[in-house]
């Protein structure tokens, strides 16, 4: 069992398809005599509504039904919420924890721009938009909460009046002696710094088909979701149905991000439609719902301060952090903690203690995006770290060598749990490794030697780090289900689902080497709920170490059960029969071999005889995953600053990073640059904008700018390998890590670059207008 | 993001199309490219209740040259003027590579681009530094508009409901006269926060003449009028195109928007009115050695 394909620069097999415009994304889904979908959204922050009409609606051309609240009473159940503290959490801090649920429908109220009031089917989605707009509601707007910290506050407006406040989750942590520490110290550094509300934006956005099969009482549903099973769940309690009955498909899906990872209203009103109906009903999210209705994510504020010595060890961190929730508390600790979690990262440092508050205001619900917490909490020390080297007048490279955790040094136990409750200790890696390799990379010491000189032409050019080590690949599980067929070709079932990681690669990867099989025998089909009976979804860099041992465990148990019935086919001893190349053989005896086909054949019974073996050349394995596994990475951006207007250039981008043995290296490689791009999205361009009534100002993608590929430097990668010991791939997890350090290593290059001005940035995104007001400021 | 339901009609002649035009008035409105009207139709921010699709009108697309200036039809794509206008005259050719991605600029019209008027375009601005005229028919006859009339307002111009564009003409630079351009985007392909564009002819060292446009600093383009009278009749130096970006910046009414505030674009304004008149003056100079 030779590894022949793990680790191969294996082509992605599912682009033929995309590049030729043939994915099968959520629209594409045509059933016959669909109905389409369109919804009223509420145009008020907050109001409470006093009537609704929907009379004109009703009649209006082409519209089958108009469904509000009160419509569909009996179908309303709350919807999904997550992240209560797992048990190892709950016994070490004492959370304050309120989360109200959301119901499909508006009842009496609408807490954010863009929550659903009213559905409408129609025959055409244009007519159900026209239709939408008759109807008619009596608001009474209501008082707003928009500012995280103001709303924090007592007699802020309430969001969830039963509360008495806005905080969702509140706890306070604390490591070591953070108060020896800092009346210990030589120097403190505090700052304040800001990390904006953006987005994961995926091009694709989310959308529902729902059929209903009234004979069978059965529910099939295609949902642009990282996670059917999830939504598989939610529907079976909410429409009464069992699980078997509810069948989600998640069909390609072009991108997701965590955006698709939540529980939204629209996965159970397209599907309750259907019901009511009886007839098949589609919606497809728009990008002006998209922007409003789809998650958002990030937005937090950290008041920092570090105690150090005046050779720059760090002594101490205290911060007081606050996380805009948006109007739900959907997620519970899993943002707050995460953030806490990671934001020592590679550092070593023995005390700490924060402050947390998670805050709900008027604004659209905020669920985890790639990174989740982290591209915050590592903007929030790499910024704090660089402003303490600063003040010491110590190189931010140097610092940096100062302060990171040793390879020596791990495993290094952090003496606190991590977000699944478990003890939060650093597997493996190399973090001055990395640093080291990513210097050298972005040529950091001949960067420093052509500054001054660039500086005394007028060109502003510096260069920023920043470093961070990610628990990746939380469990507890993922399911896998192999089987092989009559023809000897192997089909792969995963609750992992493909959002543009190539998973039908990389799992096939694994699959072809752990049962011997070519790639070619291989297919994999991801998302199906009716392909494996239990799974968990992609999201939080989780699947390839999930899925991937999932696999490889059921690939195992379908091994033995071919070699067993080779053995009898072959007449030899199991111990002495291997498959490779997908043919079985006696070790030795190379003229022995018959294809996997023959094996499969020879067990079928016929009515001469019994199969060789019985023909249950299956398996189905759900690999336990207990705690994360930690991959690393150091980013170093060089950037150019155009003084007279502000305007930032990325002139190189190089990551140095750990994700473990490797099944793929140009899926690996795409999947950081994708990462990146994103980071350099919030480092630089994307905001969605509030204005003090909550009215969204960032509507659509004229406003809100995404990164395109023009604007993005030549993205350069080094691979670290530095096998898990928690997995027996040696896997970690790689999804999300190239979108948490670039605001932070670009904003630290800006600032670098600006140094002769002496300009403090303390809030992303660095905009020419913000930037230039910052120089002039200080010029 | 469904347009509201609306009447189509495709003419083949400009007469039929003011016949539409005369007959629905401001419950018209014209299709050319659809670049920038088709989001506001999808965004039920335009909802007209006919629309005058005069795509397939015979005789807007031509580009061709007479007594010195380009006479481009409305219809003619910014991809295809682009490439046709063949050095002839360079500022043109960096301003339409500006606008949008090429996606846009094959579909995008020229005339589209004028009519729609927006304070941040390209073509606008460059079509008021040279001094250009915008052809319209309506029933009631022909008018030639000179640019620095035709831009009113944000998306406002001087023409009437019933009246279409039919041409724009651009006066072709005399030779040796050097051009500059300069904008700042957010983002490659972005509307302008700010943008400055100048033209500048020099005789015996001396700025024989001086024009200068702004965009995305106001209501509409402006003509820097201030920095042409600074610069007319003097020697060019460093500190003289300072003096002339100055005064001319201090002119300005710039707006304020989600991306940039109305200090940073009088600011940056000032900024790249230096650098399109220093190139503008470098390149003028070249060209007369
Ligand atoms: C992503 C994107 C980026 C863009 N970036 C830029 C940019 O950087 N710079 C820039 O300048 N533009 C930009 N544009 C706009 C683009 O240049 C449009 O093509 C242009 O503004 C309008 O031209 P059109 O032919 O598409 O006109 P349409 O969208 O069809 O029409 C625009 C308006 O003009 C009217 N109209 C059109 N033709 C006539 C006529 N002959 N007579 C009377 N009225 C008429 C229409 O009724 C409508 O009101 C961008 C567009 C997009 C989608």
């Amino acid at each position: 069992m030779g590894a022949k394909y793990f680790g191969a620069a294996v082509r992605r097999r599912e682009d033929p398809r995309f590049l030729r415009g043939e994915g099968r994304y959520l629209d594409d889904v045509k059933v016959a005599g669909l109905l389409h979908a369109a919804f009223l959204r509420a145009p008020y922050a907050h109001a409470a509504i006093r009537a609704i009409r929907t009379e004109r609606a009703r009649s209006a051309p082409g519209v089958v039904a108009v469904f509000t609240f009160a419509d569909l009473e009996t179908w309303m159940k709350p919807l999904p919420l997550f992240g209560a503290p797992p048990p190892g959490l709950a016994a070490a801090i004492a959370f304050e924890i309120r989360q109200a649920p959301q119901f499909a429908l508006c009842r009496d109220r609408a807490r954010y721009v863009g929550e659903i009031v009213a559905m409408v089917v129609a025959d055409s989605r244009a007519r159900a938009e026209d239709a939408a707009e008759a109807i008619e509601v009596d608001w009474e707007p209501l008082p707003v909460a928009t500012d995280m910290r103001q709303a924090a506050e007592a007699g802020a407006p309430l969001v969830h009046e039963a509360w008495g406040t806005n905080v969702g989750v509140a706890f306070t942590h604390a490591i070591g002696n953070v108060e020896a520490a800092f009346a210990g110290a030589d120097v403190v550094m505090s700052e304040t710094f800001h990390i904006q509300r953006y987005v994961g934006m995926p091009l694709e956005s989310r959308g529902a088909v729902a059929v209903w099969d009234r004979r069978d009482g059965a529910l099939t549903t295609w949902n642009s979701t990282q996670v059917s099973h999830f939504v598989q769940q939610g529907l079976a309690s909410a429409l009464g149905l069992p699980h078997h009955k509810v069948r989600v498909i998640a069909p390609d899906l072009g991108g997701g991000f965590g955006t698709k990872a939540s529980g939204y209203p629209e996965d159970h009103l397209v599907p309750i439609a259907a019901i009511v109906l009886g007839r098949p009903v589609k919606w497809v999210e728009d990008r002006r719902e998209h922007m409003m209705s789809a998650a958002h994510a990030r937005h937090q504020i950290h008041a920092i301060s570090l105690a150090a010595r005046r050779d720059g060890t760090i002594l101490g961190l205290r911060d007081r952090i606050w996380l805009d929730l948006g109007a739900y508390n959907v997620w519970g600790i899993v943002l707050p903690y995460n953030t806490v979690a990671h934001l020592i990262g590679p550092h070593r440092i023995r005390n700490m203690r924060v402050d947390v508050q998670a805050v709900t205001t008027h604004k659209t619900p905020n669920a985890p995006y790639r990174g989740a917490g982290r591209p915050e909490t590592v903007f929030a020390m790499d910024r704090a770290v660089d402003r303490l080297a600063r003040e010491l007048k110590i190189d931010p490279a140097e610092i940096r060598r100062r302060n990171y955790i040793r390879a020596d040094e791990l495993p290094y136990d952090f003496g606190m749990p991590y977000r699944d409750g478990n003890p939060l200790v650093y597997d493996s890696g190399d973090f001055p490794a990395a640093l080291e390799a990513a210097l050298k990379a972005a040529d950091y010491d001949e960067f420093r030697r052509g500054q001054a000189a660039l500086r005394a032409r007028g060109v502003y050019r510096g260069i920023g780090i920043s470093g961070y080590v990610e628990g990746t690949a939380i469990g507890p599980f993922e399911g896998a289900t192999v089987k092989v067929d009559l023809g000897g070709r192997v089909l792969v079932a995963t609750g992992a689902v493909n959002s543009g990681q190539g998973h039908e690669t990389s799992f096939a990867q694994v699959c072809a080497d752990a049962l011997g099989v070519p790639l070619e025998h291989v297919t994999v089909v991801g998302g199906d709920t009716a392909g494996v009976p239990f799974g968990v979804g992609t999201f939080a860099s989780r699947s390839g170490v999930t899925a991937g041992n999932s696999i490889a465990d059921a690939c195992h148990q379908v091994r033995a059960k071919l070699v067993k019935a080779a053995a009898a086919l072959l007449e030899a001893a199991p111990g002495d029969v291997d498959i490779e190349d997908g043919q079985a053989f006696v070790r030795g005896v190379p003229a022995s071999a018959v294809p996997l086909a023959r094996v499969v054949q020879a067990s079928i019974p016929t009515f001469a005889k019994p199969g060789v073996a019985s023909p249950d050349f299956e398996a189905t394995a759900y690999h336990h995953v207990p705690t994360v596994t930690f991959a690393s990475a150091v980013h170093v951006a060089q950037v150019e600053v155009d003084v007279g207007t502000g305007h930032v250039t990325l002139l190189r981008y190089v990551v140095a990073h750990d994700c473990g043995k490797v099944i793929n290296p140009l899926i690996v490689d795409g999947q950081v640059h994708g990462g990146v791009a994103q980071g350099v999205g919030g480092a630089l361009y994307e905001e969605m904008v509030y204005d003090e009534q909550g009215q969204l100002l960032t509507g659509s993608l004229m406003d809100y700018l995404v990164p395109t590929a023009m604007e993005l430097p030549p993205l350069e990668t080094v691979h670290l390998e530095f096998p898990s010991p928690r997995n027996p791939l040696g896997m970690k997890g790689l999804g999300e890590g190239g979108a948490i350090s670039p605001p932070a290593a670009i904003a630290n290059a800006i600032e670098d670059a600006l140094q002769p001005f002496g300009v403090d940035i303390t809030a992303t995104p660095v905009s020419p207008a913000r930037l230039l007001a910052l120089i002039r400021e200080t010029a | 993001m469904k347009p509201a339901p609306f009447e189509y009609v495709d003419p083949r002649t400009v007469d039929e199309a003011l016949d539409h035009l005369h007959r629905h008035g401001e419950e018209a409105k014209v299709l050319a490219g659809g670049q920038s009207l088709a989001p506001m139709l999808n965004f039920r921010l335009a909802r007209p209740a006919v629309l005058v699709d005069i795509n397939r009108v015979a005789g807007l697309d031509g580009v061709t040259e007479t007594n010195g200036a380009l006479r481009v039809g409305t219809l003619v794509r910014q991809r295809h003027l682009e490439r046709a206008i063949d050095g002839r005259f360079p500022l043109l050719a960096a301003g339409l590579k500006l606008i949008g991605h090429t996606a846009i600029r094959v579909r995008g019209t020229v005339g589209g681009s004028i009519a729609h008027a927006d304070p941040a375009a390209e073509l606008p601005a460059l079509l008021a530094c040279c001094d250009g005229v915008i052809l319209t028919r309506g029933r009631r006859g022909e008018r030639s508009i000179a640019a620095a009339e035709f831009f009113v307002g944000p998306l406002m111009t001087a023409l009437a409901p019933d009246e279409l564009v039919v041409e724009t003409r651009w006066p072709l630079p005399a030779p040796g006269t050097g051009w500059g351009l300069h904008e700042v985007a957010r983002r490659h392909g972005d509307f302008a926060l700010v943008g400055a564009a100048a033209l500048v002819a020099l005789s015996d060292g001396q700025v024989r003449s001086a024009r200068v446009a702004v965009f995305g600093c106001g209501a509409t383009p402006t003509r820097a009028a201030a920095a042409e009278a600074t610069l007319e009749g003097r020697v060019p130096t460093v500190a003289l195109i300072d003096d002339a970006a100055r005064a001319a910046a201090s002119k300005l009414d710039p707006h304020a928007d989600l991306h940039a505030s109305a200090e940073y674009r009088r600011r940056v304004a000032r900024t790249l009115m230096t650098r399109a008149l220093s190139d503008a003056i470098s390149r003028a100079s070249g060209s007369a050695r």
